[in-house]
């Protein structure tokens, strides 16, 4: 009933659908106390009065249409016929670079340079890993190499070889 | 014999500018009427009317005529005012609105009720109800408000008030029913007098 109603009230019910609400109307006060509430809500609806545009309304209208921008094609944009050609040229220049051939590699070459690149990483690698104990005061201070250096001699030195005589 | 609104409009995209004045004559009393009842701002609404006039004539080129003029035409303006009422822009100037509505002094200047009471009681009478009915309009939800302002107001279709509305026919119905349900308890003493009369 609910969607029935306002179609029926406002006259726009086919004829099927008017007879069906009817027949509902006459045997429900509810929704007959309601038909006649929304009827009368209707014409109070109608108390609403009607409002009219200023006096200005189509000139502030013709001045936002004059304003419009007029359409433009696309080389109506361009500022000046240089610019418009530096633009063709810069486009044209593009898609030649774009679609030109491009120079390929044997596999030869290719797996050539990839070897020497893989010898430089890895002397590179290398040297970077023993960098740490390099620096290592304890590690370089063991090292055997390096005792095996004849120790210069010094005063403390004479005194005990003197006492061992 | 009177052109439709349709062939107005492909005589705007034709060119003729005169049609686009009778279009224009035609409709921005009815726009400008629904535009106020939706936003509630005289100002606003004479913007937003000029703004749906200026789309139309925009869109003049692109024009198909799929669907009724006032389908089209109805479909920009509320869209337009939905946005304009979920603005915040504007809400600085719907608070001085409302705050008017509570003296009831710009507002009834605004409304300019046609002087058909004699006595300044009457007309008093008039401009309360006006005020009434405009306040209880306003304080439906958004859609609603659009649905009944475009069934009764403008007496749309159905079927161009769902189109307009983005839904379907009987989903309109429903709304239409709830919209009206609740005007008629808002209003109840205009309604309620008016039952017990007849």
């Amino acid at each position: 009933m609910e969607g029935k109603l306002v179609e029926y009230l406002d006259g726009r019910a086919r004829p099927a659908e008017r007879r069906a609400v009817e027949a509902h109307l006459s045997g429900c006060a509810t929704c007959r106390t309601r038909a006649e509430e929304f009827r009368a809500l209707w014409t109070a609806l109608e108390d609403l009065p009607e409002i009219f545009p200023s006096p200005s309304f189509d000139a502030s209208l013709r001045a936002r249409i004059a304003a419009e921008p007029a359409r433009r094609g696309f080389w109506e944009w361009m500022p000046s016929p240089r610019l418009a050609f530096a633009v063709s040229a810069l486009v044209i220049l593009s898609a030649w670079i774009s679609s030109a051939p491009r120079v390929i590699k044997s596999p030869t070459v290719i797996s050539r340079a990839v070897q020497e690149s893989k010898v430089t990483a890895e002397k590179d690698f290398g040297m970077i890993r023993d960098l740490p104990e390099l620096e290592n005061f304890d590690v370089i201070s063991k090292f055997d190499a390096l005792s095996e250096l004849p120790v210069p001699p010094t005063a403390s030195n004479e005194e005990m070889k003197k006492e061992t005589r | 014999m009177a052109r439709t609104d349709v062939q107005l409009m492909l005589d705007v995209k034709a060119g003729d500018e005169k049609s686009f004045e009778l279009l224009l004559r035609k409709y921005r009393t009815p726009l400008v009427n629904f535009l106020y009842r939706m936003v509630r701002n005289t100002a606003i609404a004479e913007d937003l009317a000029q703004e749906v006039f200026l789309r139309v004539y925009r869109a003049r080129q692109e024009y198909a005529p799929s669907a009724k003029f006032t389908t089209w035409m109805f479909r920009i303006a509320t869209n337009l005012a939905l946005n304009s009422v979920r603005d915040n822009r504007h809400r600085q100037m719907e608070i001085s609105m409302d705050q008017t509505i509570d003296t009831g002094e710009d507002e009834i200047q605004a409304l300019e009720v046609p002087d058909r009471a004699p006595s300044v009681e009457q007309k008093l009478v008039a401009r309360s109800r006006a005020e009434l009915i405009m306040k209880a309009i306003h304080s439906l939800p958004e859609k609603q408000r659009a649905a009944v302002l475009l069934h009764k107001y403008q007496e749309l279709d159905y079927d161009e008030i769902a189109r307009v509305l983005e839904c379907s026919e009987s989903a309109l119905k429903s709304l239409l029913f709830r919209a009206y349900e609740t005007l008629r308890v808002q209003l109840a003493p205009l309604v309620n007098n008016s039952v017990k009369v007849s």
